[in-house]
């Protein structure tokens, strides 16, 4: 989950990280409030949760307060990266003598999180790895033991760093990787950190990601930053379709019919499980078909769920068809997701033997389910038709019927 | 042979009187020979059995009862639980975990892992089905029941790892049908951290002489594949590789999450079209459709032998 920068810049204050004098706003009166207090220059910050606001007209100098509530008013006109802004940053434009890199990330394949630091700061730190390599520090941090300081000294000095310098950097460094641990970041990052003309060090823009499932750990943190329980900061806002299918999901606490995402094909799909669904919507699109949505089944989910899902995907403006497909069940039921899909075709006054492009799901149960879609005169496959010959099929079956 | 286990395993299941781990008990000792379940642990049911494995409060109850060390631990207990029961099972000597639990943060895997490194033990999962070696022994779900297991998996030569644990089993039963067993097939989870990669498991396989080939299922996100292609190109190994990427749509739409925590794309290199391209460099075959890896592997393994 990601923070908004004025989100990630209050984390950082918390942490005992010095900031700029800041302020969050989303009309001009309370841009120009803020604009006020800092006494002096200002910059205005489109707050959205994507980059390029610099390109894109996002970021606005102002040298008086009522230079900052003018530009705000444009400034949250301007769409970026597909969102409108939630409102500006009103920051104190610093003087800075020169600029740094601090971040924190995981890694998966060492299993641990790693300190990334450079005095090569305010650009992109994949170009400055690129480019000058031995300006870029990193280094590993223990999961089980605490941090206590050196570890962030050995990433700033090996990148020649040293003096007072070195000396200041170091506890905002150990912060910045502490706060990542607490907070169950995945990314902590501190781009620029600026060097004052005292000699003083500042945090000038933050970027923190949070783990979606430690989410519950820190709800104290999230309801004092505003954060609610169903802001799911994905890289889109969820459609209402998506939202009912969430809905659909949380009926009951037994397995998953869900994770609903819209696209705009004509064959709806209601698919599983997590590996299973991947595959299936590659399988779909490889033979020409367009999906109208992804969906996950998993978990063995309710008769009622299931039916709820295909009824939502069946609902859905544009979809001729549908195809029930998964990769071979061990713990969902075939016999349970066939209920499911035929009652929702049949409550919705359509012929299950027309709606239904193929329902291919092999494993525990099938005998019973492939007998209630023999009844119904419903096409289905076993394991010997594999996902890809499967998707093929439906949308061959829709290719002809449109 | 196999690896990590064999039909003289023993294993507990701690959290072994919730639903799924019922079930789970139920199917891993009908399967096979009969996996040796020695014990299962929830606190405050000591005294109880589940299909006749005695329950205990605690791993060293087990391991008491038990007399001996126990080799292997399948956790299926809460994500909030799931650190303090792994800590306690490494500490009890356990060498072998399976985590089958979803949606544990990821710091906390991590530590677990750690402290399983330093204690000579190995993580498998989380967000994982287990282990099966056909018709020898099953820990943990994959497969399901043992007649729907026995239906998917027979003995071969084929070493299979998976990041899906049901793709596991719809590409164990593709080799199957063509006539191609497995040697061991293992789900190692979807999760963006997890106990055992690929390149983590593929020693195990090289050491393995039943093992003539390797079958895996990949999907986008993370470094795991790359690791792998350069363990591959760094190790001279003797086996080849069929890989299926799952999730190839995900390249146009960086940032979200499909599947498993693990897929979501946050780098170029995460992608399904840079995956490909890696292991590919690597002498690693990748096929389009599940349908074609059983007659890719047979001709690299042939390839190989003349």
């Amino acid at each position: 989950m990601r923070f908004y920068e004025y989100e990630a810049r209050e984390i950082v204050r918390r942490a005992g990280i010095p900031v700029t004098e800041f302020g969050f706003a989303t009309t001009p009166e309370e841009a120009k409030a803020a604009a006020e207090k800092i006494d002096g220059p200002s910059v205005v910050k489109s707050q959205v949760l994507s980059g390029g606001r610099m390109k894109a007209g996002g970021v606005q100098f102002a040298d008086t307060p009522d230079e900052a509530a003018a530009h705000t008013v444009d400034v949250l006109k301007i769409e970026i990266g597909g969102q409108m802004p939630r409102g500006v940053l009103v920051d104190t434009k610093a003087e800075v003598e020169q600029e740094y890199y601090a971040g924190v990330v995981w890694d998966g394949t060492a299993k641990q999180p790693v300190i990334i630091f450079s005095p090569v700061g305010g650009i992109d730190i994949e170009q400055v790895a690129e480019e000058q390599p031995d300006k870029v520090g990193r280094r590993h941090i223990s999961n089980l033991r605490p941090l206590t300081g050196f570890e962030a000294k050995e990433v700033i000095a090996s990148t020649g760093v040293t003096g007072s310098e070195l000396n200041k950097l170091v506890p905002i460094v150990t912060k910045l990787a502490q706060l990542f641990i607490d907070y169950d970041m995945t990314l902590a990052e501190i781009n620029p950190i600026g060097r004052l003309p005292d000699g003083s060090f500042i945090a000038l823009d933050a970027h923190m990601d949070m783990e979606n499932e430690a989410r519950g750990r820190h709800k104290k943190l999230l309801a004092e930053l505003g954060v609610g329980d169903d802001e799911t900061r994905e890289a889109r806002e969820p459609t209402a379709f998506e939202l009912a299918g969430e809905a659909v999901d949380s009926e009951d606490h037994r397995g998953v019919a869900g994770n609903v995402t819209e696209f705009d094909g004509n064959l709806g799909l209601v698919i599983g499980a997590g590996g299973g669904s991947l595959t299936l919507f590659d399988a779909v699109r490889a033979h020409g078909g367009k999906p109208a949505n992804y969906c996950e089944i998993g978990g063995n989910p309710s008769v009622s769920k299931t039916c709820g899902l295909a009824k939502l995907v069946l609902q859905k403006p544009g979809v001729d068809k549908i195809a029930v497909m998964m990769s071979i069940v061990s713990n969902t039921r075939v016999d349970i997701v066939a209920r499911g899909v035929i009652k929702a075709c049949l409550e919705l006054g359509m012929d299950p033997a027309e709606k239904i492009a193929i329902f291919r799901i092999p494993g525990a149960w099938e005998e019973q389910g492939f007998l209630i879609l023999d009844a119904y005169g419903v096409e289905y496959a076993d394991r010997s038709v594999s996902m890809h010959e499967a998707a093929k099929r439906a949308v061959e079956k829709i290719g002809a019927g449109s | 042979m196999s690896i990590l286990v064999d039909a003289n395993t023993t294993f507990i299941v701690q959290g072994i009187t919730g639903r799924e781990a019922v079930n789970l008990t139920r199917e891993c000792l009908d399967y096979g020979a009969g996996a040796k379940v020695v014990g299962g642990v929830t606190p405050g049911r000591l005294g109880r059995d589940v299909h006749g494995v005695p329950v205990f409060d605690t791993v060293a109850q087990a391991v008491a009862h038990h007399g001996a060390p126990i080799d292997g631990s399948v956790v299926t207990v809460p994500p909030a639980f799931t650190k303090d029961a792994v800590f306690e099972a490494i500490e009890n000597g356990i060498k072998l975990i399976v985590i089958v639990t979803e949606r544990i943060p990821r710091r906390d895997v991590a530590q677990m892992v750690e402290l399983a490194s330093a204690n000579g033990a190995r993580i498998i999962g989380p967000n994982c089905l287990g282990i099966i070696v056909p018709d020898v022994i099953k820990m943990g779900g994959i497969g399901g029941p043992a007649k729907d297991a026995a239906k998917a998996y027979a003995p071969g030569s084929i070493g299979v790892i998976s990041r899906s644990g049901g793709m596991t089993t719809e590409m164990s039963s593709t080799l199957t049908a063509a006539g191609m067993g497995q040697s061991t097939a293992v789900s190692i989870g979807g999760d963006a951290i997890i106990g055992s990669s690929y390149a983590e498991l593929m020693p195990l396989f090289e050491a393995d002489e039943a093992t003539e080939g390797i079958v895996i299922y990949t999907e986008p996100g993370g470094r795991m594949e790359a690791q792998l292609a350069q363990w591959v190109a760094e190790n001279n190994s003797r086996l080849p590789i069929v890989a299926f990427m799952a999730g190839r749509f995900m390249d146009e739409m960086p940032g979200m999450s499909f599947g498993h925590a693990g897929t979501i794309v946050e780098g170029k290199e995460d992608t399904a079209t840079e995956k490909i391209a890696r292991l590919a460099e690597a002498g690693i075959t990748v096929a389009e459709e599940i349908s074609e890896i059983p007659a890719l592997i047979q001709a690299k393994i042939d390839e190989r032998k003349s």
